[in-house]
């Protein structure tokens, strides 16, 4: 009797990886499942923050496929090594600040590293050839391969009958004649495959799973990054992008200011890092400010922030303003006409 | 058995699922691991974690924002 190989399977927590994990599976293939935690992730943190998110269903889609599938799922917190695949992405970003190829390459490098850690024979993804512009096109799959170190140890097998027979494949770990041949962008496929599996629920087809191919939120970061003269961020910062408006009056600082009850109880739990502005005379948000400001600078964005309080259309809103590490003051200052508050400033 | 606390108050998912699944690791079976968090995804994602790795939810109680979640940590990795 031989041993059932072991292959680790990057969960997204969509239907690709749920299906590839279930293909092996069926082939008595012991399948544990890794996901990467970039920091950019949209399910997750974002439902927890918006008071009108507070009932939605949470449900974290990897756990949830992985509990489908009965295996295990290893989540593992890359903050700090995907920094480099952001900022000096080799193969460049697509439509926004989304580098997708490098960070493929990447994840499928972190699951080949724990593969071979963990005593593990091979990787397997739910990538499909022809599926998306920049990561999963026939001739950027070897690119994964190659630039990931996995080599003919990454199969994919729904797009394998149209690839190379990997190692798996050749010494007959796994049976080719069971894998697909799925290309292009129609899902049809997949959702038959899922039906023939019994998969009824799933996450929609995957596409907005990650903040940078968001393009508001790529314009708040390339703002942060222009603004500090440097591309180095930190948890806390990429977290400040999705909350609150962003509004930059002067090249040197902006402000955050929540838009609801949620997202200022979030900003609240920042602001003994930030100087903060918050109206004490009328209902109002938090605001934090991040950067630099002098005396007039502050007296400023108190105007600003008086803006967007009960008291914007009164003659004079009180606001305090708490400087970072310095002294708290309460200024009366009049609320800064709408029609002064530039459309440029939003970020 | 011995009973430990982990602190993931302010964390947002999936931070407190790594931090639970990391400080498991490094627990006996029987052991006894009291989460505190406060993003509510958590009252989710925790437990379902828990499932697929063999852990046992002992108690789950919510006070106002906070939440722990008690679990006896099994065999599992």
């Amino acid at each position: 009797m031989t041993t059932a190989r072991k292959a680790i399977a990057l969960i997204s927590g969509g239907l690709d990886s749920m299906l590839a994990a279930k293909v092996l599976l069926e082939q008595g293939i012991h399948v544990e499942g890794i996901n990467f935690f970039t920091g950019f992730c949209v399910e997750g943190h974002t439902h927890a923050i918006r008071n009108k998110d507070r009932n939605r269903a949470k449900r974290n889609n990897a756990l949830w496929v992985a509990e489908q599938l009965g295996i295990p799922l290893h989540i593992i917190d890359v903050i700090d090594d995907y920094k480099d695949v952001l900022t000096s992405p080799k193969h460049g970003y697509g439509a926004n600040l989304n580098p997708c190829l490098d960070c493929k390459g990447f994840m499928v490098g972190k699951a080949y590293q724990w593969m071979r850690d963990n005593g593990f024979d091979f990787v397997v993804t739910g990538e499909v050839i022809g599926q998306r512009p920049m990561s999963q096109r026939r001739d950027t799959m070897p690119v994964i391969a190659s630039e990931s170190g996995a080599g003919n140890l990454l199969l994919r097998p729904l797009s394998a009958k149209l690839l190379p027979p990997t190692r798996p494949e050749r010494e007959g770990w796994v049976d080719r004649k069971r894998l697909y041949g799925f290309n292009g962008r129609s899902r049809k496929p997949q959702m038959a495959l899922a039906a023939q599996f019994g998969f009824e629920d799933y996450a929609q087809p995957a596409g907005g799973c990650c903040f940078l191919t968001n393009e508001s939120y790529a314009r708040k970061l390339a703002d942060m990054w222009r603004a500090r003269g440097s591309r180095d961020y930190a948890l806390d910062d990429i977290m400040l992008l999705k909350v609150g408006r962003h509004l930059r009056p002067r090249p040197h600082f902006k402000l955050i200011i929540g838009r609801e009850e949620g997202e200022n109880n979030f900003l609240e739990g920042y602001r003994h890092q930030f100087t903060h502005l918050r109206p004490v005379s009328h209902r109002g948000s938090l605001a934090l400010l991040d950067g630099t400001a002098n005396d007039d600078d502050l007296q400023f964005a108190a105007r600003v922030v008086a803006r967007f309080s009960q008291g914007r259309n009164d003659d004079q809103v009180d606001i305090e303003i708490n400087r970072h590490g310095g002294p708290t003051r309460t200024v009366g200052v009049i609320p800064l006409p709408t029609d002064q508050i530039s459309q440029d400033w939003y970020l | 058995m011995t009973r430990h606390q982990l602190d993931a108050k302010r964390l947002l998912c999936p931070l407190p699922v790594i931090r639970t699944q990391n400080r498991i690791k490094s627990l006996a079976p029987g052991d006894i691991l009291e989460v505190v968090c406060t993003d509510p995804g958590a009252i989710n994602d925790i437990p379902a974690w828990c499932r697929i790795h063999g852990h046992r939810i002992a108690g789950t109680e919510a006070q106002s924002d906070q939440i722990t979640i008690t679990i006896e940590v099994g065999k599992g990795r």
